[in-house]
């Protein structure tokens, strides 16, 4: 599976998201194939060759582009490509909505599956980090104060969450947090967040779910 | 072959030093022998707690750079002739460790002795890391309040991932130690109850060390707890925390020296 990114003006700013992006996963491009979307940004031939370059810097193989128009193009650079689907992606790939994953599941044959959840049995200690952007996240154990979990899809924690949860972590406004017992420093849906002071006492030491609704970040005891 | 030890804790001042010395000790008074490392490189304490802090000749660097032989630096305690220090250097850092080095030595006291328990330095740099390194089992030093739990939970972490037999895949052995509690602070709630930290923790107890008076008048004397007042609560607190570590069964309990009527209605008895 390709993964398209999509840069846009200006640049700086963008590859700037892209080194954010990669201090807080180190390893997520390592290995990956990646295409340029370039259909939102206007580059020249020599412009792209730079561009390629500095991804090159930060590690980033690109093996293929898009959106880009073939005169832009010439024998150095990678293959211009077509009717790329985009994946959950790093400029926030379209809402799921239902109607769209419908869509999705019926066209073209089935690819080969990447693992979509991962399951962790053992406790998540202070100053672990697990970063799993392809999906959700399952954690046996109990999330300690000063560890973190961070999600593509929806976190579901069976022991006592005391750290933090991203969920949606690459745009996903219906991931969803499961805990058994929130005791959460900071928990985060696509990106909007709401911190342990910010949580109504009512709401803690007992099992909670938190979703996105409206652009707000709700809490519910689950008990 | 010995069983290597690492007292630890990330937190600094929980008794690690104390509890290296209690457990070395009461290891020591069963016949086995014993060597007690000390890794805090720069801010040694082991010796004067042991009492040895006059003796000291070369130390832990000396061996690791291969100045002086390990039996050389070993320094016999006067009460106990089965228990050994291998002091740490006071005037050198940290970096003077090498893994390397580090490894040898262990190598070296695993054929010599049936303990070898190293006393971690605080925090989570290299003397920590190298403390933990070679370990078979670790003890981790926890007080029942939040910033110790936390660190330790943090120090779980790293044993269970930067350790050789973590490494290796395996699984390394985890006790917690639980110092200075005052059961009366605990069940007034000012203290994290022996529950909540366990909890938090999720690893077994080796043993829960009363806070008491007589831990600071040993250490003075320069004595182990175990050697200074056998009968003291946290003498007999550690004597049956280092039978737990050889693997005996015996009920846990939280030994007190007050015989008020206190003690004996609330908490004398843990989970």
């Amino acid at each position: 599976m390709a993964f398209v990114l999509a840069p846009s003006a200006p640049l700086s700013a963008w590859l700037a998201e892209v080194d954010k992006w990669s201090r807080n996963s180190p390893d997520f491009f390592v290995g990956r194939a990646i295409i340029l979307d370039l259909a939102g940004v206007a580059l020249s031939q020599s412009g792209i060759s730079e561009l390629l370059e500095m991804l090159a810097e930060r590690g980033i193989r690109v093996m293929g582009l898009e959106g880009a128009h073939p005169d832009q193009l010439g024998p150095s650079l990678p293959p211009l490509l077509k009717g790329g689907r985009p994946t959950a992606g790093f400029e926030a790939a379209a809402p799921a909505s239902s109607a769209n994953t419908r869509a999705a599941a019926t066209a073209g044959p089935a690819q080969r599956q990447e693992p979509t959840s991962l399951l962790i049995e053992t406790p998540i200690r202070s100053g672990q980090s697990i970063i799993f952007p392809y999906g959700d996240v399952t954690v046996l154990g109990a999330v300690s104060s000063g560890a973190e979990v961070v999600a593509g899809g929806s976190i579901h924690v069976y022991g006592a969450l005391r750290g933090r949860a991203m969920a949606g972590s690459m745009g996903n406004a219906r991931a969803r947090i499961f805990c058994s017992k929130n005791e959460a420093e900071l928990i985060s849906i696509d990106g909007y967040y709401r911190t342990a002071e910010e949580m109504d006492a009512s709401l803690r030491n007992r099992p909670a779910q938190c979703w996105l609704q409206d652009s707000v970040l709700s809490i519910a005891a689950l008990d | 072959m010995a069983k290597v030890i690492v007292v630890t804790s990330g937190k600094g001042g929980v008794g690690k030093t104390t509890s290296t010395a209690a457990l070395g000790a009461a290891l020591a008074q069963t016949g086995q022998k014993v060597a007690v490392v000390d890794f805090d490189v720069g801010l040694r304490n082991l010796d004067l707690v042991m009492g040895a802090e006059r003796r000291v000749v070369f130390d832990l660097i000396n061996v690791v750079q291969g100045i002086a032989k390990l039996p050389q630096a070993l320094i016999r305690d006067k009460r106990l002739e089965t228990l050994w220090l291998l002091p740490a250097s006071q005037t050198r850092d940290k970096d003077a460790l090498t893994e390397e080095g580090v490894g040898n030595v262990i190598q070296e006291m695993r054929g010599k002795f049936d303990w070898v328990i190293c006393d971690s330095p605080a925090g989570i740099e290299r003397g920590a890391t190298l403390a933990m390194r070679f370990a078979d089992a670790a003890v981790i030093v926890t007080n029942p309040e939040v910033s110790s739990v936390r660190d330790s939970d943090r120090i779980i972490g790293l044993l269970d991932s930067k350790t050789e037999k973590a490494e290796k895949g395996q699984r390394i052995e985890k006790h917690i130690l639980i110092t200075r509690y005052d059961a009366q602070r605990a069940a007034r709630g000012e203290m994290l109850t022996i529950e909540d930290v366990l909890e938090i923790l999720s690893t077994p107890l080796l043993g829960i060390i009363p806070e008491s008076e007589e831990v600071l008048r040993a250490s003075n004397i320069g004595s182990p707890v175990t050697l200074n007042n056998t009968a003291s609560a946290p003498a007999r607190a550690y004597l049956d925390a280092a039978r737990r570590l050889k693997g005996d069964d015996v009920p846990m309990s939280i030994p007190s020296d007050r015989k008020g009527l206190f003690d004996k209605l609330f908490g004398r008895r843990a989970a």
